[in-house]
């Protein structure tokens, strides 16, 4: 009997805990997240192209992220919780860079994903992103976000697109070096966006593209198309991209000797590349845009100046341990300013778990003026909460004595262009 | 169970497996699964060419791609729904298989990888030469309100599992029955002996023909159903290395077998994505398990099992 009695009250004890912990479980994810929250860290979903054609910027946009993942960790974190970085490599790969995205949301648990900067990766992985409401906060220079191509968990904050870069530049331009611009380019997307952009703009500023000659993205040797360049071109402009580009360079200066046009290129062409490499002599005297100068200036300001020690890099714009090692550093600040939206979205939220992604989302449309600060080394920025996209100054450099000196800087209302979406119209 | 009862329930457990799994699967791997089966249906249709014809054919992603494009470019320019364009996109890659049949068939052996290599590479660049229409490179994304299938939201976790299982199922069970029939066994004689089965009266050009058409419509299929179910098309899946991953797939699942490709497929996905989680050279740890399957399993995980434990697998 009393045997009985104990095995019944047993079974009752068991079914009591078994009632308890279905209980516990059934608790909506955020009662549990509650207890967790103090402690638990952000986790950053950080998509990182550590192989294939983006591997060079992979790397370098991996040290800047550690840094100011550090700098954020040093500084107490977000909302008092530490960032925990989740680097997962793409391989440079839409295929993959969607599945890694999944990998993020579904099973690291990631809070955001973060750091694609090859557009057609972005494209790729993007509509996963917006499917699994992950916040995606992509690092490319792409028009594919303000385009209204995306969707409205993909965003853009902390580095400007090729369209308003390509415009920004059109004054200068046409001002300083002329008005009629033969362009050379790769004939892919890329190559396609500064044709269409450059030649609307440059035709605003009372100049004319004499002619565009696309590049098979399969060339090697480029002297075949140096005669279709109209002898009146006051301006070359071109945006190579690839191993080639050194070989394209180098023709090009066979081709011209002393007497060439002015020629501006996109430095795109020449990051993680020695200006004075070989046969790149030729480049001195030519101008370049930059997004941010790859040498120290004589007037950089005190956020860059701690900003390039913070990531590593030289005066020259290389690794202070490998001077051979040339970082890219015109786009790569764009890691470190996103971080920083991230940290004062979320801190501007109250973000406390995945269940705030939207009020995370919308912290971030919410924001407009970025002043140059230690967040936004770069210099200061307007975001557009409508087209997710940020805007901010350009720079020109002319290469002088092998380095690239800066000799124009514009404004932010240069870069602006019409919205061509309105992402806060679609749910979240 | 005779022979046929036990390879069909085999076949069909399979089938059954993959349909429960939805049920159970935590959502990274069910996400997983979902594109593992619409990529082990781009492998099925490798295997019928390269597996049961003996046909090594490295330009398959440009009937891939074919399918992806004449799916997204209807929907994205023309307005299509998805049913006509995913129909569009297998007969595109069907008229793209059927000519280049008819002239790479001209040839064997190593001139036949490299003719085939070359028009997928030319088909690759006719990509990034319209980009005008096709976005180049970058490609572009199907909506998700352009993905609504009879009033099924494919982007929708469930519906794209089901999808995929759907297309998987269908061929799967095509490449059984195939495999089977007398076009298929024809198929195995031509690979094992060409002259001799020509010397037998049969017409081995026309069906070597047959064989890449359908094995060139499976991959479109495959392409078509992958571009609508996770809402992206872009050249990259018509570049040389997607004409290499269904071979890759094929060999390590064993060639010539109707369930090797989806062993492959689902080995080697799976291969890069743990090694990955343990270490930043993943690619070394899966070189190195391709070198030592290479090595103890020539035949492929399934013609392995086929040739130690059950001799009639088809």
């Amino acid at each position: 009997m009393t045997n009985q009695k104990k095995a019944t009250s047993r079974r009752g004890a068991l079914k009591t805990l078994a009632g308890a912990a279905a209980g516990a479980a059934s608790l909506p994810l955020w009662a549990r997240y509650a207890q967790a929250q103090s402690s638990e860290p952000i986790k950053i979903g950080f998509q990182q192209h550590s192989t294939g054609i983006g591997a060079a910027y992979g790397r370098w946009y991996g040290r800047t992220t550690e840094a100011a993942v550090k700098l954020i960790n040093d500084g107490g974190g977000i909302n008092g919780r530490m960032i925990e970085l989740i680097a997962e490599d793409d391989g440079t790969d839409p295929k993959r860079g969607a599945e890694v995205v999944e990998k993020f949301a579904n099973q690291h648990g990631c809070d955001v994903g973060f750091g694609t900067l090859f557009s057609h990766v972005v494209i790729g992985s993007a509509p996963r992103a917006g499917e699994l409401k992950l916040p995606y906060f992509v690092v490319s220079e792409g028009h594919h976000v303000a385009s209204g191509m995306l969707n409205r968990y993909t965003l853009q904050p902390g580095i400007t697109d090729v369209k308003s870069q390509v415009q920004a530049m059109a004054p200068y331009v046409s001002e300083n070096l002329g008005k009629k611009v033969t362009m050379i380019f790769p004939d892919f997307a890329f190559g396609h966006d500064h044709r269409d952009f450059f030649s609307a703009a440059i035709k605003e500023q009372g100049g004319e593209v004499l002619e565009q000659i696309a590049i098979p993205p399969s060339e090697t040797s480029f002297t075949k198309y140096f005669p279709q360049i109209p002898r009146d071109t006051e301006v070359l402009y071109h945006v190579m991209v690839g191993p080639a580009v050194l070989t394209f360079v180098k023709e090009l200066g066979e081709f011209f000797g002393d007497q060439g046009p002015e020629i501006f290129g996109f430095i795109d062409s020449l990051e993680a590349v020695d200006i004075s490499s070989p046969g790149l002599e030729f480049l001195e005297g030519t101008y370049f845009w930059e997004g941010m100068p790859r040498y120290a200036q004589e007037d950089q300001s005190e956020h860059e100046k701690f900003y390039r020690e913070a990531v590593g890099v030289d005066e020259n714009g290389a690794s202070v341990n490998d001077p051979s090692d040339v970082s890219t550093y015109a786009h790569m600040f764009g890691c470190w300013e996103t971080l920083h939206v991230i940290k004062a979205g979320m801190e501007a939220s109250g973000y406390a778990g995945p269940l705030d992604r939207a009020k995370l989302i919308e912290a971030v449309e919410a924001m407009g003026e970025m002043p140059e600060s230690q967040a936004h080394p770069q210099g200061a920025k307007r975001f557009n909460g409508k087209t997710h996209q940020v805007f901010g100054h350009q720079h020109i450099s002319r290469v002088e004595n092998g380095r690239l000196v800066r000799v124009h800087t514009t404004s932010i209302d240069d870069t602006l262009y019409p919205d061509e979406v309105d992402y806060t119209t679609q749910p979240l | 169970m005779n022979m046929g009862g036990r390879v069909l329930g085999l076949h069909l457990g399979l089938l059954v497996v993959l349909f429960a799994l939805q049920f159970v699967l935590p959502a990274y791997h069910h996400g997983n699964i979902a594109r593992i089966m619409v990529l082990a249906s781009y492998a099925v249709g490798y295997n019928i060419l390269f597996g049961y014809t003996g046909l090594l054919s490295l330009g398959h992603a440009l009937f891939f791609a074919a399918g992806m494009y004449g799916m997204g470019l209807t929907i994205q320019h023309a307005g299509f729904t998805p049913a006509p364009a995913l129909i569009v996109g297998i007969v595109a890659g069907s008229l793209v298989a059927g000519g280049l049949a008819l002239l790479a068939l001209r040839t064997a052996g190593v001139a036949f990888m490299i003719v085939t290599l070359m028009f997928a590479q030319a088909g690759y660049l006719t990509i990034l030469y319209f980009g005008e229409y096709t976005r180049g490179d970058e490609g572009f994304v199907i909506q998700q309100a352009q993905r609504v299938l009879w009033g099924i939201d494919l982007s929708d976790p469930t519906a794209r599992y089901f999808a995929a299982w759907g297309l998987f199922s269908v061929c799967f069970l095509l490449s059984l029955w195939l495999v089977q029939s007398r076009f298929g066994r024809t198929l195995i004689a031509i690979r094992e002996n060409e002259e001799r089965v020509r010397m037998l009266g049969y017409d081995t050009y026309a069906h070597k023909l047959g064989a890449m058409v359908v094995s060139g419509t499976i991959s479109a299929a495959a392409g078509a159903f992958y571009g609508l179910l996770f809402g992206y098309a872009g050249a990259t899946f018509g570049s040389v290395q997607y004409s290499i991953f269904p071979l890759l797939w094929v060999l390590l699942g064993g060639a010539g077998t109707v369930l090797g490709p989806f062993v492959g497929t689902l080995f080697m996905f799976y291969l890069i994505d743990l090694s990955s989680g343990v270490t930043s050279a993943y690619m070394l740890i899966a070189g190195v398990a391709l070198v030592a399957l290479t090595l103890f399993a020539p035949q492929g995980l399934t013609g392995e099992v086929r040739r130690r434990l059950w001799k009639g697998l088809p």
